[in-house]
């Protein structure tokens, strides 16, 4: 099962390293939007520092989106789903692999974007601890809905528009306790983020085990 | 570049494009008793929509067999080969494939590790190289690196070509790729469709002569063309698919009339 799960894995990752489609548009549409909040809320850097949390995982949540909709339209290529039924691989390893594959692409993404929020909003960090574990789990969460989504959407021909309708409000959960537990270990407000870390390891748990048992399905029956 | 002598098994077909046929380890042949059906499809119906694709159809090819199947657009011969392959469920019939019970699912995912199916799709990735997808498939089947990189030589897919991004290849350099993709998984089944479009001759000959090597090894091959010569010079037993049904069952060789084995069904030759 793990050499399954790392072959997935390593095969998602090596095609997104060669497509640089994460590098030349993932990141910079996850930049510009960061920006565009700056733009938005005038510059105002008390007010962005007060919202950065809410605007950091709002900007990975819609590259997240862009993220599943590229881990998906390369099996949708060349009836590589086909392909992947075909294969033999355990579906929960697929589904493992798959999902890996994004927690480690969202994860360099959120590093960019940590860089870029304390260039343009500024801030201090006061639980890196809080911050890395957060940033962590609510990752995986989003990776699983996003993966358990994804193969439901990639055999639709709306499948571009159906994603963030379906994903987004499955997300919800997930950007308001990842939003909670960053403003704490920011030191922005007086919440117990760790209790909020907590919600969202049960949330990641959930996604994770729920997708591992239904990707089989999934994959066979959309 | 060196070339990792291949394990030889009775359907992992080593020999190079010229070089000497193999002595095959009897020992190592993975054969069928020959009363078993490797196919049995009894009054097999598949939809394709509301469409039934495949209308009835009853079919048996035996261990060791190469068998072509033929007939208009449309009749059915890719849904009958991705019913095979364990893809398309039944919607009401019987069908076991290499003793599997292909109206359970548990079934017709056991069965896909022991075929091999070319489609009209290359079923590869267009962002890694030649050897990144053949590999990539045969460790998914569990079969070892140098069955991956026999496969793409046996293909002609050598030096520069077999690092080169599939996605910058020509259609036919595609197609070798996915055929040897396929001959890495060392199949039990092989079920081709269309297996020599887009090929050249040198192409075409390395196919026609894979499917030998197949059946001399043991395994079972079914053939879908439109390229009635070619595909009848390899495959003895024509079988004539229209409208989802088998209509005619033929033993045909190239440039001899075949005999029907269905009563009542004219013969196709």
């Amino acid at each position: 099962m793990w050499g399954e799960i790392t072959l997935v894995t390593g095969k998602d990752l090596r095609i997104e390293r060669r497509s640089r489609v994460g590098l030349t548009q993932i990141a910079p549409f996850a930049v510009t939007v960061l920006v565009l909040f700056g733009f938005a809320l005038e510059g105002d850097s008390a007010t962005l520092r007060t919202f950065t949390a809410g605007l950091f995982w709002v900007a990975v949540v819609f590259t997240a989106i862009l993220a599943v909709q590229r881990s998906f339209t390369v099996e949708s290529v060349n009836d590589n789903r086909d392909a992947l039924r075909l294969s033999g691989l355990d579906p929960i390893a697929i589904f493992l692999g798959k999902a890996a594959a994004l927690v480690i692409e969202l994860l360099v993404l959120e590093v960019v974007l940590g860089c870029v929020v304390a260039v343009l909003y500024g801030g201090s960090v006061h639980s890196a601890g809080l911050l890395g574990l957060t940033a962590v789990v609510a990752t995986i969460a989003v990776a699983s809905a996003g993966t358990i989504y994804g193969v439901l959407a990639a055999s639709l021909r709306v499948r571009e528009t159906i994603l963030p309708l379906l994903l987004l409000p499955v997300l919800a959960p997930v950007l308001i306790a990842a939003t909670r537990a960053f403003e704490d270990a920011l030191g922005e407000a007086a919440v117990n983020g760790w209790s909020w870390l907590v919600l969202l390891t049960l949330t990641a748990v959930v996604y994770t085990a729920f997708g591992a048992l239904a990707f089989g399905t999934l994959l066979e029956e959309s | 570049m060196t070339v990792p002598a291949p394990r030889i098994q009775a359907w992992a077909y080593p020999r190079g494009p010229r070089g000497p046929a193999p002595r095959l380890a009897v020992g190592g042949l993975r054969r069928y008793p020959r009363a078993v059906s490797v196919v049995r499809l009894r009054n097999a119906v598949a939809l394709a929509g509301r469409f039934p694709a495949l209308a009835g159809l009853d079919l048996d090819v035996a261990p060791g067999e190469a068998v072509l199947l033929q007939g208009p657009n449309g009749a059915g011969k890719t849904t009958l080969l991705r019913v095979c392959a364990g893809l398309v469920p039944l919607h009401s019939g019987e069908a076991r494939v290499l003793d599997h019970d292909l109206t359970r699912s548990a079934d017709r995912r056991a069965v896909r590790r022991l075929v091999g199916l070319i489609g009209h799709a290359s079923f590869l990735y267009d962002e890694l190289t030649a050897w990144e997808n053949t590999r990539f498939w045969a460790r998914a089947a569990g079969v070892d690196d140098d069955s991956a990189q026999s496969a793409l030589v046996r293909m002609g897919i050598e030096g520069r070509l077999r690092d080169l991004p599939v996605g910058s290849m020509s259609a036919g350099q595609k197609r070798r790729v996915s055929i040897a993709a396929v001959v890495a998984r060392r199949p039990k089944l092989w079920l081709l469709d269309e297996p020599h479009a887009g090929l050249d001759q040198d192409g075409r000959d390395t196919v026609d002569q894979l499917v030998r090597d197949a059946t001399a090894g043991g395994a079972t091959v079914m053939v879908a063309s439109h390229e009635l010569e070619r595909a009848r010079a390899m495959a003895p037993r024509a079988i004539t698919v229209a409208g989802g049904m088998v209509v005619a069952d033929t033993a045909a060789t190239a440039g001899s009339p075949g005999v029907s084995r269905l009563p009542g069904v004219a013969n196709v030759g």
